[in-house]
């Protein structure tokens, strides 16, 4: 029986203020809370006065890692609201820079984030000098990644020309050519991160929680664009039902709105979507997934991870298919010009760290009256704090270090964005 | 011995510092002249002796308050990092509505526990030595106000109108396209990005320090549109300063 007292302020390496406290008298566990203490910026509220046209520009502003996500959640909303079905050409160009979007994060994530924990050291930094070449890999493939965003939204970080029904600039076709081919040459490098993770997946912590896994799901293709709501626990559901899906609550304890569907947490991001839609994964990402053994259904939070790195090669062979599309058909220049209604619409995308919805309500003139927003982030933390909850009693014995790692890896492993603040409390704690 | 850097933020999207990991490589080259001993977004080592701080996001609570003095204390230079941190960004859309409702908006009968102010500038707070605008900030000019710092100089960083580089870039004027462009004010140093898409300034890098408002005005006029408009447009990013509080 011993006393354990923790109090990891502003956890590192995840986007945003969040602190994990712990506090265990006479080997009973007193408090295990996952908190958020990011400053909120009430988006909805900000939104409401501006113009259609610039709420995706407002918008996209939640978050700067998962910009083209809030900017396609935010485009799609609009155009139901005014009643806009944009071009095949439109949808295709999108669904490229989403899937860069999800390629560059992931990325970003399992290579500067996770990798260390795995390594153990502090950052990707000395990795630098110890693991010279697998972090010049993973830069090349960052930057690569970066480099379509760049082409398709003309900026990777708040893109500039996505727009309602259309782009305001359309990608070269040479520049897309090249993409293609440097896309093609990546996938060696996109090998070797695998089999750096695979050497070193045994370091994740082996913690079964089964719970409910929530995201987009199409008969098409593996859904991150467009799609229907799914659950593992209670199937399809169409879009415009999101609010019973997500039943946002506040706790007053807590620092940031929860959410609960069919039981008292749901899990949503890349483990979610591999669950409820690994049989539509791409020749090479099942062939990664089977190397590196993520099997359906998987409850083990910490193999977000990895099923990030099985979506990385997912989204650079969707952006090869989708390019070749584009090249076989030529880019023409459309008009995106819309007719200004009042309306409401809903649009939801699948993010790099899940499904992520933006509803809007216009008035005649185009102003926006209403607008919610639901991020991923805030879904998965009840999910986290159940982890937690359940994990802990698991792992009392360990040394404080040890607990201290497995409690920051946890979170990490969510990828978490807190950054995305739209719905956080922020309370003072003792 | 190396310089120590730190990187902080308060309200905003983390996006600058994303731009930061964007440089790539060349960060890693930078790494290696400097000591990071804060970067929470990145590494997991906490150091409280920094000479040089980057600061990113808007000031909108007490405790943020007390929190940057603290950095600035401890810094002998701290330069601020983006749109929010220059001049309060899009943080500032909130400060035109009341702040008792917008909570009610957000977060319904819980808004008790919510504790807001209207966006600041990290100046408005504490001195700043240097600005690196933008939302996002451009990374080439984040590398060279660094470089600057490194060198012992004092950075310089544009102080003329996104105008002369979208003329540079020979890009068709925006109110030619008929829209409704902030540019001829606004401090360059984004390479014009957003023009370059055929899209409108919307003045993210702030007010160049004498702004031409009369040209502004003559634009405005010539193309049929209004200074309300313009105000409006400005709010997105200038909401704090004084020519977007006019008209409220």
């Amino acid at each position: 029986m011993h006393d354990l007292s923790m109090n990891i302020e502003h956890v590192t390496r995840i986007e945003g203020h969040g602190n994990i406290v712990v506090d265990v008298k006479n080997g009973k566990i007193e408090k295990c809370q996952w908190q958020v203490v990011e400053a909120p910026r009430f988006f909805e509220a900000m939104v409401r006065g501006r113009k259609w046209d610039e709420l995706s520009h407002i918008t996209s502003r939640i978050c700067g890692i998962c910009s083209v996500g809030h900017t396609m959640a935010s485009l799609k909303a609009t155009e139901q609201a005014m009643g806009v079905t944009p071009s095949e050409q439109t949808v295709t160009l999108r669904k490229i820079l989403k899937h860069a979007e999800n390629f560059q994060s992931h990325v970003l994530h399992v290579g500067y984030l996770v990798l260390p924990d795995l390594l153990g050291v502090g950052s990707v930094l000395p990795l630098a000098a110890t693991h010279k070449e697998a972090v010049l890999t993973v830069v090349r493939l960052h930057r690569l990644a970066n480099d379509i965003c760049d082409l398709i939204g003309g900026r990777t970080t708040h893109p500039i020309s996505c727009t309602v029904n259309g782009f305001t600039k359309l990608p070269d076709l040479k520049a897309l050519e090249n993409i293609k081919e440097r896309l093609t040459e990546a996938i060696p490098d996109l090998k070797a991160v695998v089999e750096i993770v695979k050497s070193l997946a045994d370091r994740l912590p082996v913690f079964v929680r089964q719970t409910e896994y929530i995201g987009l799901k199409s008969e098409e293709e593996y859904a991150i664009y467009d799609g229907k709501i799914a659950s593992t626990d209670t199937g399809i559901h169409s879009v415009d039902e999101y609010r019973s899906i997500v039943n946002e609550y506040v706790v007053p304890q807590s620092t940031a709105k929860y959410t609960k569907h069919n039981r008292d947490s749901y899990m949503v991001g890349a483990l979610a979507r591999f669950n409820l839609n690994h049989e539509q994964l791409t020749p090479l990402a099942k062939k990664v997934a089977a190397e590196i053994g993520l099997k359906a259904p998987c409850y083990n939070p910490y193999m977000n991870s990895i099923a990030q790195l099985v979506e990385a090669p997912l989204s650079v062979e969707e952006c090869l298919r989708l390019i070749d599309e584009i090249l076989d058909k030529g880019l023409r220049k459309e008009d995106h010009r819309i007719e200004v209604k009042e309306g409401k619409g809903v649009g939801a995308v699948d993010v790099p760290r899940g499904i992520l919805f933006h509803e809007y309500t216009y008035d005649k003139n185009g102003t926006c009256v209403e607008a919610n927003c639901v991020i991923p982030t805030n879904q998965n933390h009840a999910s986290i704090q159940r982890d937690m909850e359940t994990l802990l009693p698991s792992i009392i014995d360990k040394p404080p270090e040890e607990i201290r790692l497995m409690l920051e890896m946890l979170v990490r492993a969510y990828d978490p964005c807190v950054s995305c603040s739209t719905h956080f409390l922020t309370v003072e704690f003792i | 011995m190396k310089p120590k850097v730190a990187f902080f933020d308060f309200a905003g999207c983390e996006g600058c510092q994303l731009q930061i990991v964007n440089l790539e490589e060349t960060i890693l080259d930078l790494a290696s002249k400097v000591e990071v001993v804060n970067f929470r977004e990145a590494i997991s080592e906490r150091g409280e002796d920094y000479s040089i701080a980057f600061v990113e996001g808007s000031i909108t609570r007490q405790a943020d308050e007390e929190r940057l003095r603290g950095i600035r204390e401890k810094a002998s230079i701290l330069v601020a990092l983006g749109a929010c941190a220059c001049t309060g960004g899009i943080n500032a859309l909130k400060n035109f509505q009341d702040m008792e409702e917008i909570k009610k908006i957000v977060y319904g009968k819980n808004s008790l526990y919510f504790d807001t102010y209207p966006a600041r500038p990290l100046h408005a707070v504490v001195p700043v030595d240097y600005d690196i605008r933008g939302c996002p900030i451009n990374k080439n000019e984040f590398l060279k106000v660094t470089t600057a710092l490194l060198l012992g100089k004092k950075p310089e960083t544009p102080n003329y109108p996104v105008c002369v580089e979208c003329k540079l870039k020979e890009n068709t004027c925006v109110f030619e396209k008929g829209m409704f462009c902030l540019g001829p004010v606004t401090r360059a140093g984004c390479d014009a990005a957003c023009p370059s898409c055929n899209s409108n300034c919307e003045g993210c890098r702030g007010l160049v320090d004498d702004p031409n408002t009369n040209a502004q005005k003559d634009i405005l006029q010539k193309y049929g549109l209004t200074m309300e408009e313009a105000v409006g447009k400005f709010r997105i990013f200038d909401g704090y300063l004084e020519v977007a509080k006019c008209m409220i």
